[in-house]
């Protein structure tokens, strides 16, 4: 059980079978990246994916609107232990951008602009799990979370949904990314608590 | 970057609390004994559990305030009010107690006394304590790198660090911003940090500063995008915040 520190009491048990260890509910949406915020506008916003190959698949703004498009209801997980419940989002499915390339990769780095980058395996982009959201609470995605567009990735701790994302770099081997650098796990599972590396 | 700034696995290391500093009627500085310490940079942050008899757990992440000293490791906590972590260490939390603390974690918002550019802090609130940190690591490396501290702060009586923040170090500008209250016989009206503020109390962005931001999201977003406005490079502008309910 580890060491008991004497008279703590803690809050009121949730028992909320939804959040995973070691995370709390939080209602507001609390904002954690490394820089500025990077003012990215849709005129000149452009989403890539490159292939291991050297291939690049590319979609402005309008093109990215005009795909269809899933509104997905997740929960979040931050690895700064806060979880958010039931947020709504409207995005275009990684499969769709991703779908009919062909690729060996079993890895990604995400690239967003400012420069930020984070890595996890391919497969955890496919089948429905993540997608390019860019409306939250059925509004445009704001620039501090990550507007005009992120990558969503709920099953993964929060980090790994990349804000102001601009691009799929298909991998075949895994390297690290920003946070990852810096000791943050390379796949960060809120269920087994994978926030460190190690861990 | 190196993968160096946190090496292998982060072990749970029981830590005991050797003594403490009061800051502010909310806010205490908590000096603790963690045996095997590995060390850390200014700026770094540790994740702190505490467990409960019934085995219940909650932890938390907070910035260490000072440089280790072998295993003495020091953290200041902002009494959040419901905070079921933070009531708990700036209150009954007693001296010889144990909590669990991991660390340290992050190497991104870090300052290196290697480092030769000028340094610009700018806290808000709390904010202040990984930043303090730095100014603690620069004094215990002996180094003369020039630093300037912006502190923007509601009210005098929250100011964290006072006794050694108003002793003048050469080299380390502070300058304060209230933005409720102003010290007593202080001119001029409370504000908030501003263009103007940056501007003068800052480094011209043509010096290549790092940029330390510190407090809670709003306030970071503020300063953040004003710098960058003013001519910093981005990527010279580090940034840590903090939430609404994070405690």
């Amino acid at each position: 059980m580890g060491v008991v520190t004497p008279g703590f009491q803690g809050r009121a048990r949730s028992g909320n079978p939804r959040l995973p260890p070691g995370q709390y509910l939080e209602e507001g949406f609390p904002v954690l990246s490394a820089g500025p915020t990077p003012r990215v506008r849709t005129e000149t916003w452009e989403f890539t994916v490159t292939t291991e190959s050297g291939e690049k698949h590319t979609w402005n703004w309008a093109e990215l609107m005009a795909l269809p498009s899933e509104k997905p209801t997740v929960d979040i997980h931050c690895v700064t232990q806060w979880s958010k419940l039931d947020t709504r989002w409207r995005g275009v499915p990684v499969d769709t951008l991703v779908g009919g390339l062909g690729t060996e990769a079993d890895y990604v780095m995400v690239h967003s602009y400012g420069g930020y980058t984070t890595n996890l395996p391919l497969a955890d982009l496919l089948d429905g799990q993540a997608w390019i959201a860019y409306e939250y609470g059925g509004k445009p995605l704001t620039p501090e979370h990550g507007g005009p567009a992120r990558l969503l990735v709920p099953h993964l701790y929060f980090w790994k949904s990349a804000k102001w994302v601009r691009g799929l770099e298909l991998k075949i081997r895994d390297e690290p990314g920003f946070w990852e650098n810096v000791g943050y796990h390379d796949y960060g599972d809120p269920w087994r608590e994978q926030r460190y590396q190690g861990d | 970057m190196a993968r160096t700034a946190v090496s292998g696995r982060l072990a749970w290391r029981v830590a005991r609390l050797a003594g403490f500093r009061d800051e502010t009627p909310t806010a205490r500085t908590l000096v603790f004994d963690v045996p095997g310490w590995p060390g850390h940079l200014a700026g770094q942050h540790v994740d702190v559990r505490l467990t409960a008899a019934d085995g219940y757990r909650a932890q938390r992440s907070y910035s260490l305030s000072a440089p280790a000293e072998g295993d003495r490791v020091e953290l200041t906590v902002q009494r959040v009010a419901g905070g079921e972590v933070s009531e708990h260490l700036t209150g009954p939390y007693a001296v010889g107690d144990p909590v669990e603390i991991r660390g340290p974690i992050g190497g991104w918002f870090a300052w290196r006394p290697t480092d030769p550019a000028p340094v610009l802090l700018v806290a808000g609130g709390s904010g202040i304590v990984p930043l303090m940190a730095m100014i603690r690591a620069r004094r215990a490396a002996g180094v003369r790198t020039p630093f300037k501290l912006v502190y923007s702060l509601r009210t005098p009586a929250e100011l964290y660090y006072a006794d050694e923040l108003r002793a003048p170090v050469a080299g380390v500008d502070v300058t304060y911003v209230y933005t409720r209250e102003l010290p007593e016989g202080r001119p001029g009206l409370p504000k908030r940090i501003d263009v103007a503020t940056l501007n003068t109390a800052g480094w011209p962005a043509e010096f290549g500063a790092s940029c330390f931001v510190c407090g809670p999201t709003g306030f970071v977003e503020t300063v953040a995008d004003i710098l960058v406005a003013l001519g910093h490079d981005p990527h010279r502008i580090r940034t840590e915040r903090f939430g609404p309910s994070r405690d």
